[in-house]
């Protein structure tokens, strides 16, 4: 294989899993990993866990924008999470990662690394 | 320095007050309290027979003497003055020293000498005493005379109607009032009050009371007329009391009252007077604002403010007598020689309004409303400020019309000196510096100025100064929602009632722009549900909800999900009981009875939720929706049922609201509480609506609030049956939906209300906008359509499937860990969790 070591593309799921609007967790090699479907077909994925509360639920939150970033809105404490970056808009110390995911077919596929 | 107060009423309490703030070190304070319990709120006296208690009455905080160290002694009455030893001698014959004395011994009521006027059941009413003694009266009498047409008389014959009796008012003058407004005004003021059921008597001269023949008394007239009835209440008016005065050689006044200068300093500069009992220029001033400033000005003076002075009160009033609104401002008769007025009068609707301006036309000199008082606020300034007139004053009392505005005062032309509230002496610039100290909201301005909090009569024209003050200090009188919608959530409760719209994707494209947001979109979601009610988890729906409402599960720290099921008025069956215990041992759950009087269940994960459910649901349970922003609980007592005290089903009553108002959303979280008896073990005054058994039937209370800010509910209607009730819960309920912002609780809802509580009872109660039908319809529409949430989500496959930990993988969430406590879980804490989590990976492989 020549890809890169992190874009090893694993298929979580079909895109129809996933309601528009709103995101599921997908357990890829032991990572929790949040994956948003926005209107249409735009996939997003980063980190499920929360940092705040250490808890796996980011993938709960709601989505939308704030200017010019997506965000998902943590559901426990309401702090937002860029979706393409993954980073804390509250608390930079509290941002996570961001992992490219991308539809082939029907199938969700998403590079953890 | 020791200082002795004699008169613990109204004014008294405001001065002991003052002198706290005041702080001075040294000083010894006590205070002779006649009447056998310390200051209540003489000015709402009347709703003592809407059943506010002497405690609800009371004007002291708790803790209030325990902090100053100012001593109260009850029952104890002042009956001489020394003032040459500067001693005070009490009834007891306890001879007490002071270096000040502070007389605020207020008013007696006058009793007009005619034959009789002691006879059993004659009353007077300006005490709690006084009226228990009516009460007692009234249960055993079917008729009642108020002797006395003026302001206190009018609010007494309500009590007297409101008892219960056949009531008269029997008036000395031509008219109603007489001091307030002119002849045209009482006649449309007296159209009003026949209205009501009470029988009115101008221009009768009572010469003896004797005995009745179809009742106990007979009131026999100069005009040799008479009138029967069972008991007698006098209303004549009231006569300052100043025997101590009078007693020591202390100057009075022309009209009695204990003569004062404006530092409030009687004839002997160690004592002072306030409040109605002193005479300013040989004025009395027989209402409680004069009094307060007097208060203020002598617990200065005392502690060495040499500067302040008392400069005499406006004795405009405004009120609202058995629902009917009168005031009267200034010069209200036009005495002012060359004055003219201008009056505009409707006998169908029975209002009447006069305007009384200077001989040039150019200044507002009095003014007299009756039946509608909206313009009370504007006109006082007007007057208190000399503010010139517009060229056509007359379009200040006439109705609007075309849609035209009415010539608004302008807040601006207002100076900074201007009084904007009277109960609390707050002006116009102490406003402005509250607001530009970061008040800007009512609530929070009511909060840190006090204005508005009394009477509320001002709240309107401190709306008008804050708004005025945040445009012209450049802060945004924004009331957006969020960056999606350049609305507020009432515009947008409008915008979707109206337009019909039923998504999100219809509102965003019509009203809004980008996506959406954690603030709107469940902004929108609830506001579908209250319009539509359709089920929360409809496709075009989910992706609006918050995480709670998506998995119908209050979200935990540590992820999982509590499990509450609805137990209508904390009532449930011993094999009800039973089965959520089996639940709950079955899933590993941790269980707690809760304030809301039912069991929560923690530590469901998500996957687990469908099942649990669907045994809660096969046991005869419903979605508690203690998820949702929407009725949590209606809390009881027993009631009558099984509790000797009780006099209303107060059990049965809860699981008939909390089944009508089930599921409906709201801005916020809703509680209702009811109590079957006075003695309120429901603590439904703390609760959105408390409902509390009378003799009669069920009184409403609404916008109460425990928690963070508590807040005591204010009542709204009394002694109704239950269909009533039912009707305007369903009218308030629906008015708040349409119109709170987002999670703001009623409490605060109410705080920010314009118009206080008349508005809200005007609305409610009285229909004045013209809405209930159409409330009352919301209401039936969100009733019928209700479904259990979780009923609907666990037989559909689509919707069940969401209910996943991973989307890709079957296995629980191995990060949710708990450790024992108390023997049940709770979830482990971060050094807990890696000790915690090989423990439950030996057990899950075992
Ligand atoms: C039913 C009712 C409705 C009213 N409505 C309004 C209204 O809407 N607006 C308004 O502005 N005003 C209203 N008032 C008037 C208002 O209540 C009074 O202006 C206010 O209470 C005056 O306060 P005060 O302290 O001077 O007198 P009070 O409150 O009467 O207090 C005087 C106290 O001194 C005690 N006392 C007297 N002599 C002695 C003694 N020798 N030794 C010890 N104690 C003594 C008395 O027992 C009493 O407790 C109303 C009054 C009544 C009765």
């Amino acid at each position: 294989m020549t890809t890169a070591p992190s874009q090893h593309w694993t298929a979580v799921c079909s895109l129809t899993d996933i309601l528009p609007g709103t995101g599921v967790c997908a357990l890829v090699a032991d990572r929790h990993i949040a994956i948003f479907r926005l209107a249409g077909d735009e996939l997003y994925a980063i980190d499920n866990i929360d940092p705040r509360s250490g808890a796996s639920v980011l993938s709960r939150g709601l989505v939308g924008n704030l200017g010019d970033q997506l965000v998902v809105a943590s559901p426990l404490y309401k702090n937002h999470f860029d979706l393409r970056t993954g980073a804390c808009l509250e608390t930079p110390e509290h941002s996570v990662r961001s992992y490219p995911v991308r539809l082939s077919g029907d199938s969700v596929m998403v590079a953890s690394g | 320095m020791k200082i002795l107060l004699i008169g613990h009423g109204m004014v008294g309490h405001k001065f002991l007050e003052e002198l706290a703030q005041l702080r001075q070190p040294g000083t010894e304070v006590t205070v002779l309290c006649e009447e056998p319990r310390a200051a209540y709120d003489r000015v709402h006296l009347s709703e003592f027979f809407a059943g506010k208690s002497a405690d609800d009455l009371s004007l002291v905080a708790p803790g209030f003497f325990e902090d100053s160290g100012f001593t109260l002694r009850l029952n104890t009455r002042a009956v001489a003055i020394d003032r040459r030893a500067r001693t005070v001698t009490t009834a007891g014959g306890e001879v007490l020293p002071y270096d000040k004395l502070v007389i605020a011994t207020g008013s007696v009521p006058f009793v007009p000498p005619v034959q009789g006027n002691d006879r059993a059941d004659c009353f007077v009413y300006r005490t709690i005493e006084d009226l228990e003694a009516m009460t007692a009266a009234g249960a055993r009498s079917r008729s009642g005379v108020v002797v006395g047409g003026g302001l206190l008389g009018l609010e007494c014959a309500k009590a007297l109607r409101d008892l219960g009796l056949e009531t008269h008012v029997v008036e000395f003058a031509p008219r109603l009032m007489a001091v307030q407004v002119d002849d045209d005004g009482g006649r449309i003021l007296r159209g009003k009050i026949e209205e009501l059921g009470v029988r009115v008597h101008t221009g009768r001269n009572t010469l003896e009371i004797t005995d009745g023949a179809r009742a106990r008394h007979r009131m026999v007239f100069a005009d040799g007329s008479h009138l029967e009835a069972d008991m007698i209440v006098f209303s004549a008016g009231i006569r300052p009391q100043d025997i101590l005065a009078r007693q020591n050689a202390l100057a009075v006044g022309a009209r009695g009252g204990i003569a004062v200068d404006d530092q409030c300093r009687s004839s002997d500069p160690d004592i002072y007077a306030i409040g109605e009992c002193a005479a300013w220029r040989d004025q009395l001033f027989g209402l409680v604002a004069p009094g307060y400033d007097m208060a203020r000005v002598a617990a200065r003076h005392i502690t060495g403010q040499t500067e302040v002075a008392f400069g005499g009160a406006d004795m405009s009033t405004k009120l609202k007598l058995m629902g009917v609104d009168v005031a009267s401002i200034g010069d209200a008769q036009g005495r002012t020689p060359d004055s003219r007025s201008f009056r505009y009068m409707d006998e169908c609707k029975r209002i009447y309004k006069k305007i009384v301006v200077s001989a040039d036309g150019k200044q507002l000199l009095g003014a007299v409303l009756v039946g509608n008082a909206d313009e009370y606020g504007t006109l006082l300034q007007m007057a208190l400020n000399r503010i010139a007139l517009p060229a056509d004053p007359e379009f200040l009392i006439l109705p609007a019309s075309d849609g035209k505005a009415k010539p608004g005062l302008g807040v601006d032309a207002l100076p900074d000196s201007a009084q904007i509230c009277s109960c609390n002496n707050v002006s116009k610039g102490e406003l402005c510096a509250a607001v530009a100290g970061g008040a800007t909201t009512l609530g929070a301005l009511k909060a840190c100025t006090k204005a508005g909090a009394t009477c509320g009569g001002c709240v309107p024209l401190v709306t008008q100064v804050m708004k005025a003050e945040m445009a012209r200090l450049g802060m945004a009188v924004n009331n957006h929602l969020c960056e999606h919608f350049p609305y507020s959530r009432q515009e947008l409760f409008h915008l979707i009632k109206v337009g019909g719209i039923k998504s999100f994707g219809e509102l965003i494209a019509r009203h809004g722009k980008g996506l959406g947001c954690d603030i709107c979109k469940p902004t929108a979601a609830s506001i579908f549900a209250s319009c539509w009610n359709e089920f929360v988890l409809k496709q075009e729906l989910a992706s609006l909800q918050d995480s709670n409402d998506y998995f119908l599960g209050n979200i935990q720290k540590d992820g999982t999900y509590s499990v509450v099921p609805r137990m209508p008025g904390g009532e449930v069956t011993p094999d009800g009981l039973i089965a959520v215990g089996q639940v709950a041992k079955k899933y590993g759950l941790y269980t707690k009875v809760t304030g809301g009087a039912r069991v929560d269940m923690f530590g469901a994960r998500l996957e687990q939720l469908p099942a649990i459910w669907e045994e809660l649901i096969a046991a005869g349970f419903e979605s508690g929706h203690a998820y949702g922003k929407s009725l949590r609980t209606v809390k009881s007592c027993v009631g009558s049922t099984w509790c000797r005290y009780g006099v209303g089903d107060s059990v049965g009553l809860a699981v008939e609201l909390e089944n009508r108002y089930k599921g409906l959303r709201a801005p916020h979280k809703i509680k209702f509480g009811v109590s079957g008896c006075t003695r309120e073990c429901a603590e439904a005054q703390g609760k959105d609506v408390g409902v509390i058994a009378t003799e009669k039937g069920w009184n409403l209370y609404v916008c109460g609030n425990g928690g963070m800010k508590p807040r005591h509910a204010e009542l709204l209607a009394s002694d109704l049956d239950k269909e009533t009730l039912v009707r305007l819960i369903d009218r308030f309920l629906m008015f708040y939906v349409r119109t709170a912002d987002r999670l703001q609780r009623t409490s605060t809802w109410r705080d920010n209300l314009e118009g206080g509580l008349d508005y809200l009872k005007n609305v409610v109660v009285q229909d004045s906008l013209g809405l209930a039908a159409e409330l009352e319809a919301q209401m039936a529409h969100v009733v019928a359509t209700y479904q259990c949430e979780w009923k609907t989500a666990v037989t559909s496959p689509e919707v069940r499937k969401r209910f996943r930990t991973f989307v890709n993988d079957g296995r629980p969430d191995a990060r949710i860990v708990f450790v024992e406590e108390r023997g049940q879980i709770r979830p482990a804490r971060a050094e807990e969790r890696p000790a915690a989590m090989a423990d439950s990976t030996t057990e899950m492989a075992v």
